[in-house]
C-alpha cells in the first residue's frame, strides 16, 4: 500500500486542461478515473455479503454451530428413514423389553441406544422426531414474526407521526402481554395444535423485531439517498422496499438467527405445559414433561431431549453471535466504507 | 420585488448563452417563503417557533445558464434548492417551472415534472444507497418512470456511465468500491438519465478533494454544453461558483442580498456582506493574499428562529445605520449599476470603498451615496 502513490482507489489526476481548452468533451477524453490500474484490473470486487461470509468462516464456534444445525436439519428431515432403520417408530411401545419388570424405563442398551421412556418408546427416535417440531416451529414462527415485524416497523418508521405513534403503542402493548397466560387462554379456546403454537410464538416475537426495524428505518429515512430517490419521483412503497429494506437486512438477519432459539425454547415451554403439539407426537418439551416423574430413576429420560434442546439453542445462539459480529458492528464499514 | 428586471438586463463580462434567448425563464421563484415549525410537547404538539429558512426570495433561472447560489452554512441555499425541486413544499410564494405553476401540486402531480428537474447531492457517500449496485442506482430514474424494459435499461445505464467517465464494466459494483469523485460521477449519471432541462446541484463538489473538484466541474460544464442543461449551482466556495456560474445570487439568512453576473459581482460587489465574503475567499498567490484587506465580520450569524428586523445583515454590517434596523432594503438595481445587478442594501458599497475603515454606529452620510 505504501508504495502505491494513490492508495484507496483508482488514480484521479486533475485533468483540468482538456475542458479548459475546450477541445475534449468528457466522452472524447476518458478520464483516468475509469481506467483500471495495471495489475488491479483482474481483481474481482467482493460484495459485502462475501466479505461477511469470509468473516463468519473465520469464527470457529459459529462454523461448528452451523455444521451442527445443518446436521440436525438433515437428521430431522430423514427421521422417518432413520426410524425405519433403527426399527422403532416414535409411538411404538417395546412391549417385550421396553420397560423393566417394575414398569420403569430401560436404560441405554444395544436395543435402545438412548434408552426408553415411561411407556417403553425409543428415546433416540423420539428425539429425532422432536427435532422436526422444534426446527419447524422455530423457523416458521420466526419467519412469520420477522415478516410482520419488518412490515410494521418499516411502516411506523418510514411514515412517522401519527402512524408511528399508533404502531409503536401497539408494539408496546404486545411486548407487555404476559406470554404464558395468553398462550394458555388461546389454547383453551382453540385447542392445542402445531399451528396454534406457531401463531402464539410469532405473535409474541414480532414486536421486538418491529421495534428494531422502526429504529433503523427512522435513521435511514433521513439519509440523503432517500431524498435522492424522492427527488427522482419514487413513491413511498418503492422507497420503503427498494431503498430502505436492503439497508435493514443485516440487523434483520442477525435478529432472525437469534430469534430462532428463543422460538424453539418457547415451543418447548408450550409443549412442556401440555399446550403445544398434541401428546403422542414427540417434542422435546413434552418428553421433558413426561420425564419429570422418572428423572430420579432414569437419568437418560430427561437428559437426551434436554441435551438436544440445549445444544440446538446454543448452536443457534453462537451462530447468531457470529453473524452479528460479521454483519453488525463492522457492517457500516463494510457497506459504507 | 420580483426580479423581472433580469430578463432584459445587459450582462457585463459574461459569455452570451444561446439558450437564454429561448422562450421565457426555466424557473421562476416569486416571494418564496419556507418556515420549518419547531414543535414542542409530547402528545399535543404546539408550535414553539419557526425557523425562517427562506424568506421572500424571488429568482429567475434562465434556460441554459448556470445560476450560482452562495452563502454560508445555514443561509437557506439548500432549502431553497429543495423547494425548487419540490422536495419541500413552500410555506408561501409561487414556483413556476417552464411557465407552469407547480407550487401547489401534490406528489403524484409533480411526478411528470421530476423528469425535467433533477438534483445532484452534496455528499457522494450519503446520496448513493450503500446496499444497491451502481447499475441499479443509475437505472433508478428509468425504473421509477417506467422507461424501457428491465433488459433494455442496462445498455442505457452503461451509456450513461461512459458519458460521465465511468467504466461501464463496473455496472455491478457497490458504491463503496468507488472513490469520492467517481461516486459523484454516479450521482451525475443518475441526474442525467432522463435528460432533464434543469439540474439543481447542491454543493456537488464541496465534499471532494480540490483536484477532483476540477474534474467534476469540468464534467458538469461539458455536459451543459452537450445537452443544453440549466444549472442551479449551490456552493459556499466563491471561487468554485465564480468558475461555473453565469450569474450569482448571494444569500444571507434566507434572503438574496445581491444578484449579478459572475464577473460583475466579483468586480464590483455592492453589498457589504458580498464584500466580506469575497475578501475571505482564498487566493492562490501568497503575495496577493498578504496584500489584500480582509473584512472580518464581528459576531455570529443570528438565529434564523428570530431573525433581526429590517436588513438581516445589520447586526454585523460595518455600515449599518438607523434605517437598516427599521426597514428591509428591497433587492433592486442601485444607482450606477446595470439593470442586472441587484442589491438589497440601503448603503451599497461604492467601488474602492474601504470597509475596514467604517464603523457602524457613526452615521457617515457621505459614504451612503
Amino acid at each position: 500500500m505504501s508504495a502505491d502513490p494513490t492508495p484507496g482507489g483508482a488514480p484521479e489526476p486533475a485533468d483540468r486542461t482538456p475542458a479548459l481548452d475546450g477541445a475534449g468533451l468528457a466522452l472524447a477524453e476518458p478520464p483516468a478515473a475509469a481506467a483500471p490500474r495495471p495489475g488491479a484490473a483482474d481483481i474481482e470486487g467482493r460484495s459485502p455479503w462475501q466479505l461477511a461470509w469470509i468473516h463468519v468462516r473465520r469464527d470457529r464456534a459459529a462454523m461448528i454451530s452451523l455444521a451442527f444445525i445443518l446436521l440436525l436439519a438433515l437428521l430431522s428431515v430423514s427421521a422417518p428413514l432413520l426410524a425405519h432403520w433403527i426399527g422403532w417408530s416414535p409411538t411404538d411401545q417395546d412391549r417385550t423389553q421396553g420397560l423393566t419388570v417394575d414398569g420403569l424405563p430401560v436404560g441405554p442398551s444395544g436395543r435402545h441406544l438412548l434408552g426408553t421412556d415411561n411407556l417403553g418408546r425409543d428415546i433416540l427416535v423420539r428425539v429425532l422426531y422432536g427435532s422436526q417440531v422444534s426446527l419447524l416451529v422455530g423457523v416458521v414462527s420466526t419467519l412469520l414474526a420477522v415478516a410482520m415485524g419488518v412490515l410494521v416497523g418499516l411502516v411506523a418508521g418510514y411514515f412517522g407521526s401519527a402512524v408511528d405513534t399508533v404502531l409503536s403503542r401497539v408494539m408496546d402493548l404486545v411486548l407487555s402481554f404476559p406470554f404464558l397466560l395468553f398462550a394458555i387462554a388461546l389454547v383453551s379456546i382453540f385447542g392445542s395444535s402445531l399451528a396454534i403454537s406457531v401463531f402464539v410464538i410469532a405473535f409474541f416475537s414480532w414486536a421486538a423485531v418491529g421495534r428494531i426495524v422502526r429504529g433503523q428505518t427512522l435513521s435511514i429515512r433521513e439519509k440523503e439517498y432517500i431524498e435522492a430517490a424522492r427527488s427522482l419521483g419514487a413513491n413511498d412503497l418503492r422507497i420503503m422496499f427498494v431503498d430502505v429494506l436492503p439497508n435493514l437486512l443485516a440487523p434483520v438477519i442477525v435478529y432472525t438467527t437469534l430469534l430462532i432459539p428463543i422460538a424453539i425454547v418457547f415451543e418447548a415451554t408450550l409443549s412442556f405445559l401440555g399446550l403445544g403439539v398434541v401428546p403422542p407426537s414427540p417434542t422435546w418439551g413434552n418428553m421433558l414433561s413426561d420425564s419429570l416423574d422418572f428423572y430420579q430413576v432414569a437419568w437418560w429420560f430427561p437428559l437426551f431431549p434436554g441435551l438436544a434442546l440445549l445444544l440446538t439453542t446454543l448452536a443457534f445462539n453462537l451462530l447468531g453471535d457470529g453473524v452479528r459480529d460479521a454483519l453488525d458492528p463492522r457492517a457500516e464499514r463494510l457497506f459504507q466504507d | 420585488m420580483s426580479t423581472d428586471s433580469t430578463s432584459g438586463g445587459a450582462e457585463v463580462g459574461q459569455p452570451p448563452t444561446a439558450e437564454s434567448a429561448a422562450t421565457g425563464p426555466l424557473v421562476e421563484v416569486r416571494e418564496a417563503v419556507k418556515y420549518f415549525p419547531i414543535r414542542q410537547g409530547i402528545v399535543f404538539k404546539r408550535e414553539a417557533g419557526r425557523v425562517h429558512a427562506v424568506e421572500g426570495v424571488s429568482l429567475t433561472v434562465r434556460r441554459g445558464e448556470t445560476l450560482g447560489l452562495v452563502g454560508e452554512t445555514g443561509c437557506g441555499k439548500s432549502t431553497l434548492a429543495r423547494c425548487i425541486t419540490k422536495l419541500h413544499p413552500l410555506t408561501s410564494g409561487t414556483l413556476l417551472f417552464e411557465g407552469q405553476d407547480i407550487t401547489g401540486l401534490s406528489r403524484s402531480q409533480v411526478r411528470p415534472f421530476r423528469r425535467r428537474m433533477q438534483m445532484i447531492f452534496q455528499d457522494p457517500y450519503g446520496s448513493l444507497n450503500p446496499r444497491r449496485r451502481v447499475g441499479s442506482i443509475i437505472g433508478d430514474p428509468f425504473a421509477i418512470h417506467g422507461e424501457g424494459a428491465r433488459d433494455e435499461r442496462k445498455p442505457k445505464v452503461q451509456e450513461l456511465m461512459e458519458l460521465v467517465g465511468l467504466n461501464p464494466e463496473h455496472y455491478n459494483r457497490f458504491p463503496a468500491e468507488f472513490s469520492g469523485g467517481q461516486r459523484q460521477r454516479i450521482g451525475v449519471a443518475r441526474a442525467l438519465a432522463l435528460k432533464p432541462s434543469l439540474i439543481v446541484a447542491d454543493e456537488p463538489v464541496s465534499a471532494l478533494d480540490v483536484s477532483i473538484q476540477a474534474q467534476i466541474l469540468n464534467l458538469l460544464e461539458d455536459l451543459q454544453r452537450e445537452f443544453g442543461l440549466t444549472y442551479v449551482f449551490i456552493s459556499h466556495d466563491l471561487s468554485v461558483v465564480r468558475h461555473v456560474s453565469d450569474r450569482i445570487a448571494v444569500m444571507y439568512l434566507g434572503q438574496v442580498v445581491e444578484l449579478a453576473g459572475s464577473e460583475e459581482l466579483h468586480g464590483r460587489p455592492r453589498h457589504p456582506y458580498t464584500n466580506a465574503l469575497l475578501s475571505a475567499a482564498s487566493v492562490a498567490d501568497p503575495d496577493q493574499a498578504a496584500a489584500r484587506q480582509r473584512i472580518v465580520l464581528t459576531g455570529d450569524v443570528p438565529s434564523p428562529i428570530a431573525p433581526p428586523t429590517g436588513c438581516r445583515f445589520h447586526p454585523r454590517c460595518p455600515k449599518a445605520q438607523e434605517i437598516c434596523v427599521e426597514q428591509t432594503p428591497p433587492l433592486v438595481a442601485r444607482a450606477g449599476d446595470p439593470d442586472s445587478h441587484l442589491t438589497a442594501c440601503h448603503f451599497p458599497v461604492a467601488p474602492g470603498e474601504d470597509l475596514t475603515r467604517v464603523t457602524a454606529t457613526i452615521p457617515e452620510e457621505e459614504r451612503a451615496e
